[in-house]
């Protein structure tokens, strides 16, 4: 790793967790992003996400099992089924070509951008002098 | 039963895309199991956890996760995000929303072209 990348690295990750938490969005969506980047393929990035992901999601539960919003046996539950659902969609994803899965991501990208301006399109509807 | 449902669901689109899913396990969960959108947000983050950690193994075992780099870009991020949701309190995000939408377009366009 060269001093750039490092550099670029924490400057780029700062700035996702900002985001995630300025705009309720999980660090994924933008670490993937960072990672390509960064250099890395994109199923590598993808690999690499879920494991950077873990720390801001493990403060973030943390914090939302204090305040008493989170139900511990539900997100065990849910949590728990998903391990099944994750080899699925891992054998899916390199099945894939580079390109695909990449052209993918960023459709995911275009529909959080979407559901975004819609949540506070309808906010400020809803509360019109709040803006 | 709805439950495994929306687990299974999350955990598939979380390994395809590498990202945590609560983009699709919190609608799925206001929708069928009537959890407040607080609650159900709050929730997924704990479910999150599980299925990021089962993505982390079934990819390390195939040999793609880079462990130098999760370091450097998740360390500064969790700081980071314990900032934002602090900000979140204090400003409105209404138009910085706008704004971020449209960053999220162009990142998507890079990502097509690149």
């Amino acid at each position: 790793m060269t001093t750039s990348t490092i550099v670029l690295g924490i400057v780029l990750g700062l700035a996702a967790g900002v985001m995630s938490g300025l705009f309720g969005v999980g660090g994924g969506i933008l670490f993937v992003p960072t990672l390509v980047a960064l250099g890395l393929g994109q199923i590598e990035a993808q690999a690499t996400s879920l494991l950077a992901i873990l720390p801001t999601v493990a403060v973030g539960a943390a914090n939302q099992h204090r305040y008493g919003n989170l139900r511990p046996r539900t997100a065990v539950i849910v949590g728990a089924a998903s391990v099944l659902g994750v080899e699925f969609g891992a054998r899916i994803a390199t099945s894939l070509s580079e390109t695909t899965l990449r052209r993918f991501f960023a459709v995911l990208l275009f529909a959080v951008a979407i559901q975004l301006v819609w949540r506070a399109t309808r906010a400020r509807a809803r509360y019109p002098d709040s803006s | 039963m709805r439950l495994i449902a929306i687990g299974i669901v999350a955990g598939i689109f979380s390994a395809l895309l590498g990202v945590g899913g609560g983009l699709i396990a919190v609608p799925l969960l206001v929708l069928f199991t009537q959890l407040p959108e607080r609650v159900a947000t709050a929730t997924s983050l704990g479910a999150i956890g599980i299925t990021a950690l089962a993505g982390v193994v079934a990819y390390a075992y195939r040999g793609e996760v880079n462990f130098e780099y999760a370091a450097l870009v998740g360390l500064p991020a969790a700081g980071g995000a314990f900032l934002g949701t602090m900000l979140q309190q204090r400003i409105r995000t209404q138009h910085l929303t706008y704004g971020f939408a449209v960053l999220l377009t162009g990142v998507g366009v890079w990502l097509l072209v690149s």
